[in-house]
C-alpha cells in the first residue's frame, strides 16, 4: 500500500473511502492505487463490496467518506469517461435471443462518444472491425451474439468495451459461466491487451485461481482492503496464507472475514 | 387486380394508407418485441378505444368536440395508460404482469360505458374495432402520412440510443444515452403509431401488425437491422396482399391483412422449426 | 330442472352473472400465482373465432345449425391454449410472444369470418360485449354444466395446481404429473372463458378473471384469502355492475368493470391506509 509512484502515471487513486448502502458499511477505508500499465487482479469472496467499488469508481454510488481520482483528476471534476470501458458482471445476463449482430454489439461502445444525431462514419466502422479483430472474433462479425457460447460472447462484450480506446478497462467478473479452457484463453487474451496495447487493466474476481498467472498487482478486497501490493508478494504471503488458511474449518474461516485476507479457493 | 386501387380514390388512399401503415407498424414493432414491450401495444390499443369512445360522448354533449378527430382523445389516453401501467408495475412489485391485463380490460370496460352513453353501438364502432380502410379521407391521409414522417425520423435520429438502451439498459446508461427523454418519446411514438394504424386494420388487431412481422423476421434475420428489413418487407407484403385479396374476396380488410402475416409466421416457423429464438 | 325453465330472462341473466362472478376469480387467482394472467385475454380473443366459425359454419352446413356456437367457442379456445404453450417453445427468449401471435391471429379471423357470415353488426356486439338479457334456457344450462365441471376440477386438483404454480421443478420432482396437470388447466381455462363470454362479452372476460384478484392480492395475506376475497369483490362486483346498468341504461358488462375497478381502487387505498 502506499504511494509508491509518482501521481502523473496514476490510473486510479482511491484515498479512506468508506461506504454504505443502508446503515452498515460494506466498504471501510480503502486506499488503494493503480499505476499506468498495470494489470490488477481485484479478488474478494462474494458479498465483499467488489462491484460496489467499482460503481463507486465509475460514479454510480457515491461514497460516504474519502476521495477517488481517475486519471489524476478528482471524479467530481472528471469527464473523460470515455476512456474508461466497462464490462459489467450482466453483460453475458442479456437476452441471447436478441438480434444483433456482433458487428452492432461492439459498435455500440462508440455511441457515446459520436452522440446525438450522429451516425457510423467509414472510420468509426473501421474501428469496430479493428476491435473485434483484437479480440480474435473476426470470424464471427455478422454472426448473432446469442449463437455464440459464453466465453465467445464475454469477448465480443470486451470488443465493444476497447472500441472506444480505452486507456483503463475494468472487468467485473467476466469469467463467469465461461469453461475453464476459454478462461484460460480469455486470461492470455487480457494479457497481451495489457502488455502489447499497453492498456490499464482492472479485473474484479473472485476465484484467485488461475489470475495469479496474468496479473501484475494484487488487491485482496473484504471490507477492508487486506492485501495491497505486485503479484510476486501476494504469491509468497498466498502459500503463507494457505498453509494458516487450510488448517481451519473452512465454515469458521468464511465467519470470520476480518483474519481471512481472501477466500479459501475451493479447488 | 392491383390496377383497380388506382382508379377510385378511396381505393387510392387506402392503398396508399396501407402501404405506410405497413412499414410504420412493424418498424416501430421492432423496438417493441425487443424491449419485451409486445404485450404493451395490446394494452393501449384497447385504451385507444376508451379514448376515441370518450371523445364520441363529448361531441354529444360539447360542440367544441363534435369538429375533434377522435383519434386525438384516443392517442391522448393511450400516453395516459401507459403512464398508468408504470405506476402500477411499481404498486405490484413481485407480480409486474399484472399491470397490462388491468389497463386493458379496464380500458374496454370504460370504453364499453362511454359508448353506450354516448349510443354508439352502430357500424362506426365496428369500423374502429376492425378497421375500414376505404372510408379514410384525404385528411386521415395527410394525418397517418404527417406521423410517418415523423416517426420514421424519430427512430431514424435516435436509432443509437434506441438501440443501445433495449439491448443493455444500464451500459447505455454508464455510456450517456438519455434514457428518461427517450422513454417518454417511445411512448407517445407507441401511442401515434397505434393511432395511425387503426384506420386501416382496427384497435383490435394493431399490435398484431406490430408484433407478428416482428416475429417472423426475427426468426430468420441476421442481426438487428436485417430483423427491421424483414419485418416491414412482411408487413408490406401483409398489407399489399391483404388489402387486394379483401377486395376481391369482399372479407374484411384488417382480418384479412394480419391472416396474411400470421400465414407468413407459420410458414418461417415451419421452415425454422426445431430453432429456439 | 324445471324451474330453470320457469325462470324469466332478467332472472336467467343475474343467475348466470352470479355463477360467472363465483368462478372467474377462482381461476384468476390460478393465473395469478403462475404469473399468466394475460393468458386469458389471448384465449378469450380465440374464442371469439370459434364462435364466428360455429356461426358462419351452421349458415354454411345445415346440420351444425342446432350446435349453440359457445361449443365451438370452447373448442377454438382449448387449441389456442394448446398453441400457446408450443409457441412459447418457439420463442423462447420472448415467452411473452405467443400471447400477442394467438390474440392477433383470433381476432383476425374473427373479422374475416364475420364479415363473410354476414351477420348484423349487433348480434356481433353481443358476443364482443356480452349482453345479460339475451341469456337463453340453452346458454343458461351451458353456464351452468360449465361452471360445475370447472369447479369440479379446481377443488380437485387444487393441492396439484397449487404446487404446480408455485415450483413447476419441485412439483415434478415430488411426483405430480405436471404436464397432465398442464393440459388439464388449459381445459379449465377455455371452460371458464367460454362459459362467461355470454354475459361478459369476448372483450371484459379478462377483466372477470383479472381485477377481481389484482384487487384481493393488495390486501390478503394467503392464497386462500385471495380466493375468498377474490370470490366476494367478483360477485360485488356483478351485482353491482347489473344493477347499475340497468338504472343508468348503460351496457352491462362496461358497469360491471366500472364496479371492479372502484374494487380494485378501494383495495388500493386500504393498502396504503395499512403502511401508512
Amino acid at each position: 500500500m502506499g504511494h509508491r509512484h509518482q501521481l502523473t502515471d496514476s490510473v486510479i487513486q482511491v484515498n479512506h473511502l468508506s461506504f454504505k448502502y443502508t446503515s452498515q458499511y460494506v466498504l471501510e477505508d480503502i486506499t488503494l492505487h493503480v499505476r499506468k500499465g498495470a494489470f490488477l487482479g481485484l479478488v474478494g469472496p462474494n458479498g465483499s463490496g467488489k462491484s460496489t467499488l467499482v460503481k463507486c469508481l465509475l460514479g454510480i454510488q457515491t461514497p460516504q467518506q474519502g476521495d477517488i481520482s481517475l486519471f489524476g483528476e478528482p471524479l467530481k471534476k472528471f469527464s473523460g469517461w470515455d476512456r474508461i470501458g466497462y464490462v459489467s458482471q450482466k453483460a453475458n445476463s442479456f437476452n441471447s435471443g436478441f438480434p444483433a449482430t456482433v458487428f452492432e454489439v461492439v459498435s455500440m461502445g462508440l455511441y457515446g462518444k459520436i452522440g446525438l444525431f450522429r451516425f457510423l462514419t467509414k472510420k468509426h466502422k473501421q474501428k469496430v472491425y479493428e476491435a473485434i479483430e483484437k479480440v480474435e472474433m473476426s470470424a464471427y462479425t455478422n454472426e448473432n451474439i446469442g449463437n455464440l457460447s459464453g466465453g465467445q460472447q464475454q469477448r465480443v462484450f470486451i470488443a465493444r468495451a476497447l472500441v472506444s480506446d480505452p486507456d483503463l478497462l475494468i472487468l467485473d467478473e467476466p469469467t463467469v459461466g465461461v469453461d475453464v479452457h476459454s478462461v484460460q484463453q480469455f486470461y492470455t487474451m487480457l494479457k497481451q491487451l495489457n502488455q502489447e496495447h499497453g492498456i490499464t487493466l482492472v479485473l474484479i474476481t473472485h476465484d484467485i485461481g488461475a489470475m495469479t498467472d496474468y496479473v501484475t498487482d494484487v488487491a485482496c478486497l473484504n471490507k477492508h482492503l487486506h492485501f495491497h501490493g505486485d503479484t510476486d508478494t501476494f504469491t509468497e504471503s498466498e502459500n503463507e496464507m494457505m498453509s494458516t488458511l487450510y488448517g481451519h474449518d473452512v465454515h469458521m474461516l468464511t465467519h470470520n472475514h476480518d483474519h481471512s485476507a481472501c477466500e479459501v479457493p475451493t479447488s | 387486380m392491383i390496377s383497380v386501387f388506382f382508379q377510385y380514390d378511396f381505393l387510392m388512399y387506402a392503398m396508399f394508407t396501407g402501404i405506410m401503415v405497413g412499414f410504420l407498424a412493424p418498424f416501430l414493432g421492432v423496438f417493441l418485441v425487443v424491449r419485451r414491450m409486445s404485450l404493451i401495444a395490446d394494452a393501449l390499443s384497447h385504451v385507444t378505444l376508451t379514448g376515441i369512445a370518450f371523445s364520441l360522448l363529448l361531441g354529444r354533449h360539447f360542440s367544441l368536440f363534435q369538429g375533434l378527430n377522435p383519434l386525438y382523445l384516443g392517442a391522448g389516453f393511450s400516453v395516459g395508460a401507459s403512464l398508468l401501467i408504470e405506476r402500477l408495475r411499481n404498486v405490484y412489485t413481485y407480480y409486474k404482469e399484472l399491470a397490462i391485463p388491468i389497463i386493458l380490460s379496464a380500458g374496454i370496460g370504460l370504453g364499453v360505458v362511454f359508448i353506450s352513453l354516448a349510443d354508439g353501438f352502430t357500424n362506426d364502432l365496428f369500423s374502429y374495432l376492425f378497421g375500414s380502410v376505404v372510408t379514410i379521407t384525404q385528411s386521415d391521409f395527410r394525418l397517418i402520412a404527417a406521423i410517418t414522417l415523423f416517426v420514421s425520423g424519430f427512430i431514424i435520429l435516435f436509432y443509437k440510443e434506441l438501440f443501445f438502451l433495449s439491448f443493455d439498459e444500464e451500459q447505455a446508461i454508464i455510456s450517456g444515452m438519455p434514457k428518461r427523454f427517450i422513454q417518454w418519446m417511445f411512448i407517445i411514438i407507441v401511442a401515434l403509431v397505434i393511432a395511425a394504424s387503426m384506420r386501416v386494420v382496427g384497435i383490435l388487431l394493431v399490435s398484431s401488425l406490430m408484433t407478428i412481422p416482428v416475429a417472423s423476421a426475427m426468426r430468420l434475420a441476421k442481426g438487428f437491422k436485417q430483423t427491421f428489413i424483414y419485418a416491414v418487407i412482411f408487413g408490406e407484403i401483409s398489407v399489399i396482399v391483404g388489402l387486394v385479396a379483401s377486395f376481391h374476396l369482399n372479407l374484411a380488410p384488417g382480418g384479412t391483412i394480419v391472416m396474411i402475416a400470421v400465414l407468413i409466421l407459420l410458414i418461417t416457423l415451419f421452415f425454422t422449426r426445431g430453432r429456439h429464438t | 330442472m324445471e324451474w330453470l325453465e320457469s325462470l324469466t330472462f332478467i332472472q336467467r341473466g343475474v343467475i348466470a352473472g352470479v355463477v360467472i362472478g363465483f368462478v372467474s376469480p377462482i381461476l384468476g387467482a390460478f393465473l395469478l400465482v403462475r404469473r399468466i394472467t394475460i393468458i386469458s385475454e389471448a384465449l378469450s380473443h380465440i374464442t371469439l373465432t370459434g364462435i364466428a366459425a360455429g356461426i358462419f359454419m351452421s349458415q354454411a352446413i345445415a346440420f351444425v345449425s342446432f350446435l349453440n356456437p359457445l361449443y365451438m367457442g370452447f373448442l377454438f379456445s382449448l387449441i389456442g391454449s394448446l398453441l400457446i404453450e408450443k409457441l412459447r417453445q418457439w420463442y423462447k427468449h420472448f415467452e411473452e410472444l405467443a400471447i400477442p401471435i394467438i390474440l392477433s391471429t383470433g381476432v383476425g379471423l374473427s373479422a374475416i369470418l364475420m364479415s363473410a357470415s354476414g351477420s348484423a353488426t349487433t348480434e356481433w356486439y353481443n358476443y364482443l360485449f356480452g349482453s345479460i338479457i339475451t341469456v337463453s334456457l340453452a346458454d343458461l344450462s351451458f353456464i351452468i354444466i360449465t361452471a360445475l365441471l370447472a369447479i369440479a376440477i379446481m377443488s380437485f386438483m387444487y393441492k396439484e395446481f397449487l404446487v404446480i404454480s408455485f415450483d413447476q421443478e419441485f412439483a415434478s420432482v415430488s411426483g405430480v404429473p405436471v404436464k397432465r396437470m398442464n393440459i388439464l388447466f388449459s381445459v379449465l381455462i377455455a371452460l371458464v372463458i367460454s362459459m362467461a363470454m355470454k354475459v361478459v362479452g369476448i372483450l371484459l372476460v379478462g377483466a372477470m378473471i383479472t381485477l377481481p384478484v389484482a384487487a384481493s392480492i393488495q390486501i390478503a395475506k394467503s392464497f386462500r384469502q385471495i380466493l375468498l376475497l377474490g370470490i366476494v369483490f367478483g360477485q360485488v362486483s356483478m351485482i353491482g355492475g347489473i344493477i347499475s346498468s340497468y338504472y343508468l341504461n348503460v351496457a352491462t358488462g362496461g358497469m360491471v368493470v366500472v364496479v371492479s375497478i372502484l374494487l380494485l381502487m378501494l383495495a388500493m387505498g386500504i393498502k396504503k391506509l395499512q403502511h401508512a
